[in-house]
């Protein structure tokens, strides 16, 4: 059946767009964090740049995915496969753009000694990262263990910002002169933590198009 | 929103305990020596709409056709199982007369009569012995009006009804059918020899009509089916292999099998 070889090529297309973009916001990530790490502004600035690049390729699948189901009208798998590809790509967008507000916090704090160290940051985006890979391959290969155990992972994430809350509010008390960049670190643990919430929502689509079902993995 | 649809066909499901028009069981049905039905079972719900949905030669229009015993007009057709409609063994009773006025049909092709259109309407009516010009003015009046092609058509009703394009000889068909005043309206691929526009003009009467009549509609458009009907049947090779909540079987089929049909895999 030609039409049907088509269209599994159209969504085919439509998937390696979407990893290309998670590609992109993941080397986004690394290196936002890389620069607020290093206190490297010029690459920091880098990120902010190239955001460019990931919103245009948000829109164009946003355009694709609306064209394959006028073209196609499609059903069951086929359609949830395309809505959870929408929504995964939104989320995606909103991760990226979190890097973009890491990369931007890192320009704020400039150079000067780090108190990286009193925050769990690097584990929140150790963790981050590690759920990001697992939400895509659960919906990629269909894999609904990945799917719940990104949801799990989110609880780290959620308990380390509530620590990293708890020890960078402590901190302050005692260190009024440090508020500059006590508050951009509590603006990245905050950042961190959304970014987290945003792939635990990818991992729900990804169960959406396995199951058929609405999940809600975040609680 | 999904949440919403859900709740939807839960309410929908509690209904149909409630409310079924049709029940049909273990029905089989033979060609002769060639079986056409499998012990198909399900439940028609009163002021529904049903879609029948499969690939050619799967036996939608046979069954369709055992719901008003128009098969006993073949030869050799032989049939097993129970249909009950409003709880009356519809093989039992001898009066297929009555039978075909409470269940009428629309086909596929229009085929109307090389007649006006008020004889067309009216047909149906005088045969039932009905004379006085007054009544029948009056059903062929509200029988157009609940096709949705008065306005079309009642400055010509004198005028032959061949003369109509397709689509408003479909609805003209649909005329005579309501003409009857029957509780089930079977239709066979009622769209599939009109334009689009025809189509959903036919599709919005569909809507309309369900507020009155039961309806039992074969479809080979999947995106009809999803647009009309509240409930989908998947034939198969003369089985059902699934009957849901029509955005289930669209949206998230059990059966493997429905799904490469919905989606165009199938063959
Ligand atoms: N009058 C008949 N005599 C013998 N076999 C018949 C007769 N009518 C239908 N059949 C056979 O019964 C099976 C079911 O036919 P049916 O017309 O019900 O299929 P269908 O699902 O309506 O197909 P289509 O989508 O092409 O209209 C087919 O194998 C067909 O060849
Ligand atoms: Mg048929």
């Amino acid at each position: 059946m030609n039409a049907r070889k088509n269209f599994d090529k159209n969504l085919q297309e439509l998937q390696n767009k979407m990893l290309e973009m998670n590609k992109l916001t993941i080397s986004a990530f690394e290196k936002a964090f890389t620069a607020f790490k290093t206190q490297d502004i010029e690459l920091a600035l880098r990120v902010i740049d190239e955001d460019t690049a990931i919103d245009n390729l948000d829109q164009e699948i946003n355009q694709f995915a609306v064209w394959l189901i006028a073209k196609e009208q499609p059903f069951a798998t086929d359609l949830r496969r395309i809505i959870a590809s929408l929504k995964i790509t939104s989320d995606i967008e909103r991760i990226a753009d979190f890097a973009v507000n890491i990369a931007k916090a890192t320009a704020k704090i400039g150079k000067t000694e780090s108190l990286m160290n009193i925050t769990k940051l690097e584990q929140m985006n150790e963790t981050s990262l590690k759920m990001l890979n697992m939400a895509v391959s659960a919906f990629i290969d269909g894999n609904m263990a990945f799917a719940k155990e990104v949801a799990a992972l989110d609880d780290i994430v959620d308990n380390a910002y509530a620590e990293t809350y708890k020890s960078i509010t402590e901190y302050l008390r005692q260190h009024p002169e440090e508020t500059t960049q006590l508050v951009q670190l509590l603006f990245i643990s905050r950042y961190l933590e959304r970014t987290a919430d945003h792939i635990t929502n990818i991992a729900e689509s990804a169960a959406y198009l396995i199951k058929g079902q609405i999940y809600d993995l975040n609680q | 929103m999904i949440q919403e649809v859900k709740e939807e066909n839960v309410a929908l499901m509690k209904q149909s305990e409630r409310t079924s028009k049709i029940r049909v069981k273990d029905l089989s049905l033979f060609y002769g020596d060639k079986q056409a039905l499998y012990d198909v079972s399900l439940t028609i719900e009163e002021k529904k709409v049903t879609a029948l949905i499969g690939p050619s030669g799967c036996g939608k229009s046979t069954f369709l056709r055992t719901l008003n015993r128009m098969n006993d007009l073949i030869d050799g057709v032989k049939i097993n199982g129970d249909i009950l409609i409003d709880n009356e063994d519809i093989y039992k009773s001898n009066d297929v007369i009555k039978l075909r006025t409470k269940v009428g049909m629309v086909f596929q092709k229009p085929n109307l009569f090389p007649m006006s259109i008020y004889d067309n309407v009216a047909y149906g009516p005088r045969a039932q012995g009905i004379k006085n010009k007054k009544e029948l003015n009056k059903i062929v009046e509200e029988s157009l009006r609940g096709a949705a092609i008065w306005d079309e058509v009642k400055d010509r009703l004198k005028s032959s009804a061949l003369g109509l394009s397709g689509g408003q000889q479909q609805r003209v068909c649909i005329a005579r059918a309501i003409a009857m005043k029957p509780d089930v309206i079977l239709m066979d691929e009622p769209t599939s020899a009109l334009d689009p526009i025809s189509t959903l003009k036919v599709e919005e009467l569909i809507a309309q009509l369900k507020k009155e009549y039961t309806i039992v509609i074969v479809t080979h458009n999947m995106q009809q089916a999803a647009r009309v009907s509240d409930k989908t049947a998947f034939f198969l090779s003369g089985e059902i292999v699934e009957y849901d909540v029509t955005n289930n079987v669209f949206s998230n089929p059990k059966d493997q099998r429905t799904e490469d049909y919905v989606t165009g895999r199938f063959g």
